[in-house]
Parts: C-alpha cells; sequence; structure tokens
C-alpha cells in the first residue's frame, strides 16, 4: 500500500527515535519522495556513500521524519561511470543544494539539479570527488578559483550589491548578492561553501571512539547538540545504555546551549534594531551563563563534555545550589528585559513586519527548527518524538504565527523561560549513579543514525561503521540547509539596511552547512 | 524608560580588571597606556573567520560584553583591514577561504601583526590539513603569535592580543635602535 510506504520492506535502524531503511529503485525513489510529500512527511537530509569497493555500486540515500518515524530511502546507482539519480527538487526544494553538494563531494549527479558548484569554489579540481574511496584524505589541491554565475535581475534602475564572504561583523563568512531598486530588495541570491572544511572525509580517519569531537565542532554554537546525535547513532548501534545520571547531565547541557545561544540573539538582535542596552544586558545573562557552566561542566562551551557512552563529568558539590540560583536570576532578569523590549517603540517598530516568512512558504520549503515555529508550523523533537530524558519531561512547545523578526525574537523569549523551566526539573531529580557506560566497539557496515533538537532545530547524525572500530561513512546535517534558502525570501520587498536584522533574527550556521 | 535606567543603575559597572599574565611581566593596565602611548588611540583589530566552527567567533563576540569591555582597554574591532594594527584569524583555513585571507592580509596596514585564535588556527585542529583544509593560520600568512585553546576563552584572546602587541612593539624598537646605531 502506498501510504504505509511498504511497510513490509522497511528494515528497522538503530536511533534514539525509531527509524526505517527502505531500499527502491530508481522508480520507486521518485514515486516514494512523492508520496511522502503527499503525507506531509518532513524533508530532513540527503547524501551519498562511495560503495564501490563493498558491491560496486553508489548509493544515495535521503531521509523524512513522519509522526511516528524516520524513513530512510536508500537507492543504489549501478552505472558507475556516470552516476546519477533522479532529483527530488521539484517535490522537496530544499534538497537542491544537498544534491549539488552531493555532487561536489561523491560525483553522483541529480538528474535536472542545478548544475553549478555548491561546495567546490575551486580548492580542488572538478574532476576530483573527495568522498570517493580512491581519493586520500591528507592530499591538497592548489587553488584554481572559478567564476559563480549568479542569476542576474534585469530591468530599469535594478542595480547589484555583492557581500562578503568577509564581513564587517564578527560573524562567519558567506557571500550575498543583492539585487535592488533604490533600497529594496528584489532579489538574494546566496552562495555558501567558504567554511568547507572536508568534515565528512575527515571523520573516515577517525575511530568511532572519536567522532563525537569532530561531530562537536561541525558548528561550534551546537556543540552538545551534534555530539549527542553522533553518541546516540554509535550507542544505538552497540545496544549500549547511557545511564540515567548522564541522560539527565546531557539534557541540561543542550538545555543550557539552547539558552545561551538565545540569550546572545536576543542581545544582538537588540543592537541590530538600535538598541545597545539590550546587547549589554544579555550579553552579561549569557556571559554568567558560561561562567556557570564553566563551574559545573567544566567549560563555557561544552565541545567534549558528551562522550559515547555518557558524559565527560558530574556536577562537583554545590554545583545544582550554584545552578538553581544561576537560573532563577536569569528568570526575573529575563523577564524584566521581555518587558522593556515590549515597551520600546523603537525596537517593536523595527520587529514587526520585518523579515515576514509566510506559514504558506515555510511548509512549501521544509522550513525546520525555530524558524519553522516562529512561522506557525508546531514542531520540536523533545515534543513530536522525545527521546530520553525528554519523554518524562513533557516540554511545552512554542510557536508564534506570524513569521516576522518579531514572531523570532518572541520564540526564544519563551524557549529561554521553557528551558529554564526544564532545568530545574532536571536538577531537582537528578538521578544518582555512574556516568558513563563505555559502548563496545562496533563491527563494520552497521548503520545508526542520531536526531536531535539543537538550539536551531533537528541535527542529524548518520553514522556507519568500519571493521575495526573505523567510521566508514559520516553524515552529519544541520537544519540551517533547510533555512538558509528561506532567508531569501524573508527579505524579498525589506531594505537592505535590514538585512543584518534579518539574518540575525535566523542566526543560521555557515559552517554546519558547509561542511 | 524608567525600566531601563533603573536597570542599568542597578547592572552597575561590571567590567574586570584585566587579567594578569605571568608574574614577571608588567601588569596590563601598563599595556594598555603602551597602546595609547605609542598609537595614541585605540589599537585596531581585524577579525577574520578563515573557517571556523564558529565557536572561536562566539569568545571573540564575549569580548564586547560588559565585562571583558573591550573597548575600555583602549581595542576596538574595525570593519576594514585598511584601518588595521592587527589581524585577527579563527579557524583553520578552508581552502574556500584562503584568497579571501591571503587578500586581506595584503591590505594590512605594516608591519602586519597576525594572531591565529584556536587550536585550529595554531595547528589546524581537528580538521588537520585536506582537500579542504589548508590546516594552520600559518601555513598561509606569516603569523605572530597563536592562542590556543577550543575555543580560547576570552580573557586569554585578550591577554594574548595584548601580548603580541607589546612584543611587536618591542622587535620594531629594537629594529630602529639598530636602524640608527
Ligand atoms: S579552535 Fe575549536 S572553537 Fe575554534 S574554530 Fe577550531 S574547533 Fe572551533
Amino acid at each position: 500500500m502506498e501510504t504505509d510506504f511498504a511497510k513490509d520492506q522497511q528494515l528497522p535502524i538503530p536511533s534514539n527515535i525509531q527509524s526505517y531503511l527502505l531500499r527502491v529503485d530508481r522508480e520507486g525513489w521518485l514515486r516514494t519522495a512523492q508520496a511522502l510529500h503527499n503525507a506531509d512527511a518532513k524533508f530532513l537530509t540527503l547524501w551519498g556513500a562511495d560503495d564501490r569497493d563493498r558491491d560496486a555500486y553508489f548509493r544515495v540515500y535521503a531521509a523524512w521524519l513522519l509522526p511516528q518515524s524516520i524513513l530512510v530511502l536508500e537507492h543504489s546507482i549501478e552505472d558507475v561511470r556516470n552516476p546519477s539519480y533522479p532529483g527530488l527538487s521539484t517535490i522537496f526544494p530544499a534538497a537542491l543544494r544537498m544534491e549539488r553538494a552531493a555532487y561536489d563531494l561523491l560525483g553522483i549527479s541529480a538528474e535536472e539539479a542545478d548544475a553549478r558548484a555548491w561546495l567546490r569554489h575551486g580548492g580542488w579540481p572538478g574532476n576530483l570527488f573527495p568522498l570517493r574511496r580512491e581519493v586520500s584524505a591528507s592530499q591538497s589541491y592548489p587553488l584554481d578559483p572559478e567564476p559563480y554565475p549568479f542569476v542576474m535581475v534585469e530591468g530599469d534602475g535594478v542595480h547589484e550589491i555583492a557581500v562578503g564572504p568577509v564581513h564587517a561583523g564578527m560573524i562567519e563568512p558567506g557571500h550575498f548578492r543583492f539585487s535592488v531598486v533604490g533600497e529594496k530588495v528584489l532579489r538574494l541570491e546566496e552562495r555558501l561553501g567558504y567554511t568547507h572544511k572536508g568534515v565528512a572525509k575527515r571523520f573516515e580517519s577517525l575511530s568511532q571512539q572519536e567522532g563525537h569531537r569532530l561531530a562537536a565542532r561541525l558548528s561550534g554554537d551546537s556543540a552538545v547538540a551534534f555530539s549527542w546525535a553522533y553518541c546516540a547513532a554509535l550507542e544505538s548501534i552497540t545496544y549500549t545504555s547511557c545511564p540515567p545520571r548522564a541522560v539527565a547531565l546531557r539534557a541540561l547541557a543542550l538545555e543550557h546551549e539552547r539558552i545561551a545561544n538565545h540569550l546572545g540573539d536576543l542581545g544582538a538582535l537588540g543592537n541590530d534594531a538600535g538598541f545597545a542596552f539590550g546587547l549589554t544586558q544579555f550579553s552579561r545573562f549569557k556571559e554568567n551563563l558560561l561562567r556557570a557552566n564553566t563551574l559545573t561542566f567544566g567549560a563555557r562551551y561544552l565541545m567534549d563534555y558528551i562522550v559515547p557512552g555518557g558524559v565527560a563529568g558530574d556536577l562537583p558539590e554545590g554545583g545544582g545550589d550554584l545552578l538553581l540560583t544561576q537560573y532563577e536570576t536569569l528568570e526575573e532578569g529575563v523577564a524584566t528585559l521581555r518587558s522593556i523590549y515590549a515597551e520600546h517603540a523603537g525596537l517593536q517598530d523595527r520587529f514587526r513586519e520585518t523579515g515576514r516568512l509566510e506559514h504558506r512558504l515555510a511548509r512549501q520549503f521544509g522550513a525546520l527548527g525555530l524558524a519553522a515555529r516562529a512561522s506557525g508550523i508546531a514542531c520540536d523533537l523533545r515534543v513530536d518524538h522525545p527521546w530520553s530524558p525528554y519523554d518524562g519531561l513533557v516540554p511545552n512547545l512554542v510557536t508564534q504565527p506570524h513569521g516576522d523578526v518579531a514572531a523570532r525574537v518572541h520564540v526564544r523569549f519563551d524557549e529561554v523561560m521553557e528551558s529554564l523551566r526544564l532545568c530545574r526539573i532536571l536538577l531537582e531529580g537528578l538521578p544518582a549513579g555512574p556516568l558513563q557506560n563505555t559502548p563496545t566497539v562496533a563491527s563494520g557496515g552497521c548503520l545508526g543514525i542520531g536526531l536531535i533538537e539543537g538550539w536551531r532545530g533537528p541535527v542529524m547524525v548518520v553514522l556507519e561503521t568500519a571493521a575495526g572500530g573505523g567510521i566508514r561513512r559520516c553524515h552529519a546535517h544541520d537544519p540551517s540547509w533547510q533555512n538558509w534558502p528561506l532567508l531569501e525570501f524573508a527579505i524579498l520587498g525589506d531594505i537592505v539596511p535590514d538585512f543584518p536584522l534579518i539574518n540575525k533574527s535566523f542566526n543560521l550556521s555557515y559552517s554546519g552547512q558547509d561542511g | 524608560m524608567f525600566d531601563v535606567i533603573s536597570l542599568m543603575l542597578r547592572t552597575g559597572i561590571l567590567t574586570e580588571r584585566l587579567p594578569a599574565r605571568s608574574p614577571e611581566s608588567p601588569p596590563l593596565e601598563s599595556v594598555q597606556e603602551d597602546i595609547r602611548r605609542i598609537l595614541g588611540r585605540a589599537l585596531c583589530i581585524r577579525h577574520v573567520d578563515a573557517g571556523s566552527c564558529n565557536g572561536c567567533e562566539l569568545e571573540l563576540q564575549a569580548l564586547n560584553n560588559p565585562y571583558y569591555n573591550l573597548e575600555g582597554a583602549g581595542i576596538k574591532f574595525v570593519a576594514s583591514p585598511r584601518h588595521a594594527d592587527v589581524l585577527l584569524v579563527t579557524g583553520p583555513v578552508s581552502a574556500n577561504m584562503e584568497e579571501a585571507l591571503k587578500r586581506t592580509y595584503g591590505a594590512i596596514p605594516d608591519p602586519k601583526v597576525v594572531i591565529a585564535v584556536g587550536d585550529c588556527g595554531a595547528c589546524g585542529g581537528i580538521f588537520g590539513k585536506s582537500y579542504a583544509s589548508r590546516g594552520s593560520v600559518a601555513d598561509v600568512i606569516p603569523v605572530h603569535r597563536v592562542i590556543p585553546g577550543c575555543p580560547p576563552e576570552p580573557a586569554k584572546i585578550l591577554a594574548g592580543i595584548l601580548d603580541a602587541v607589546v612584543s611587536a612593539q618591542g622587535q620594531a624598537s629594537k629594529r630602529d635602535k639598530a636602524k640608527r646605531s
């Protein structure tokens, strides 16, 4: 039957959220994708693998989130000389950049996709595909920059503004090409990939016990989410249970990461709208939280806190009380700032109706995470697919219907408060016991998935093991892949000077999508 | 408005003393004095993210919070390399950023003081060298100082910047003396 996606042929995949694999041929690939679209499944990611050494195929995979589970489609590409597969971007527009990236890295092409390179900017030859098995992991190549044909907008009085890759502020590199009339933006085209550092290939030279450290560094602001996703995949493959105390501490770390990022953004958004006071206050609260992290978790940014089988350290004596005091100050401080923001006419004027991402567009283009919730899409893995310990926490879902900067500000305020509530529950009910169960080494050829709701949205790690404790393939996916194209819509009709504010209100990851 | 003013008053001044370096080195407050004496203005820094994971940027941004109060120490981040005394680079250098980094370096006026921030900038970090990553910043442009850490804490970054400026100044005055004698 079409609607259950050939349930009888699905194979379970070890994961923190129920997952299944379905093998399909060319025709089944497209047909099932269309059926998934009709069933309103959320498109998660697309990636490829070189299995010519094993059984003479290239493979392409795509994953969706259904109400009950994750479904992964696997299609084996027989023609290894000219490997291609039917593109999904006409059904799921978010797939387009992922397909371009899969070509740059693996040389498998999606029929009908945009043929421009996405991650490859001339740093390696166009006929060399780094994720192919025969390509050495350490070889580098001289830079041969290639021109990138941006889409031109023609018309009376239309001109272009090019920004980046190096920006004026302390932010990550990326290029934005605006077509404007006067100050009004007619079109925005992004070009990303500048921070591509070969993460996927690098995974393949690490052991299963080291991979979490690289995952944490795909996007430093989501280190907890990514290292947890990696560990969840590895632990599922090896049937390792994480001790209850470690599970609770992981969630505490994840909520701290969410709060810290939201505080930083709320301050920066005030500042971008001309209210420097907001930045001063929020950055002070963020700093307090980071210092509390050092005192309780041992570091300001928890790059190496989550480890396979558990966590790297326990709360010190008195750590719980220290955190509870911290939460109290935060709750009070954030509530005061919220009312100041709400009553500040200048701020509200800049926030409201600016950078609007309408609900319909957000759905059509597959928005994820915070940006989706601010456009009225109710989705949060902690609520919809709660893994441990969220199944016992019952988090409240936060949404806002309007999709403008103001809505994204609102969602952040609400989520900070909700995370603080969850942190209190976690701390108060913190189970006693060990911090780590060391996972056994998985044999080769096992596939596992970790999917975690990070502060920006769902982060995903797909891990395939190699014999001897190695990693055969690891695909780490940041929700920024889905949300970057939406920024191109959100800016339309606004003016160029509002771009920094709108961009910040999404605060997407460059490094996370560049890999 | 009343809320804003009252919160400002209640917050007070949070700026902390500049971090101490080794016991034998001069206190950093005197470095701040030096900056004023040597340059007669703020020390201007241009930051380039050459491929970082964004962790180092978060700590650079923290330098502007009221605890570190970077501008109060006489240091500011500027938007153009032509106005910069120091180039601060984060990340391993990705192949895709190599050219932009070299161009920015070219635009910095002499003596082109370069500081590489973070383990990645210092040695390539966990990313190392590959088809996509050139490794450390020193593999691409000359570097005067590295500030290790993943990410390094803001106080360490601040101390590293001031240190680098002092030693660059020391070298410059040695050169001047040698020229004169
Ligand atoms: S040193 Fe650490 S925090 Fe800085 S860019 Fe590298 S991985 Fe990220």
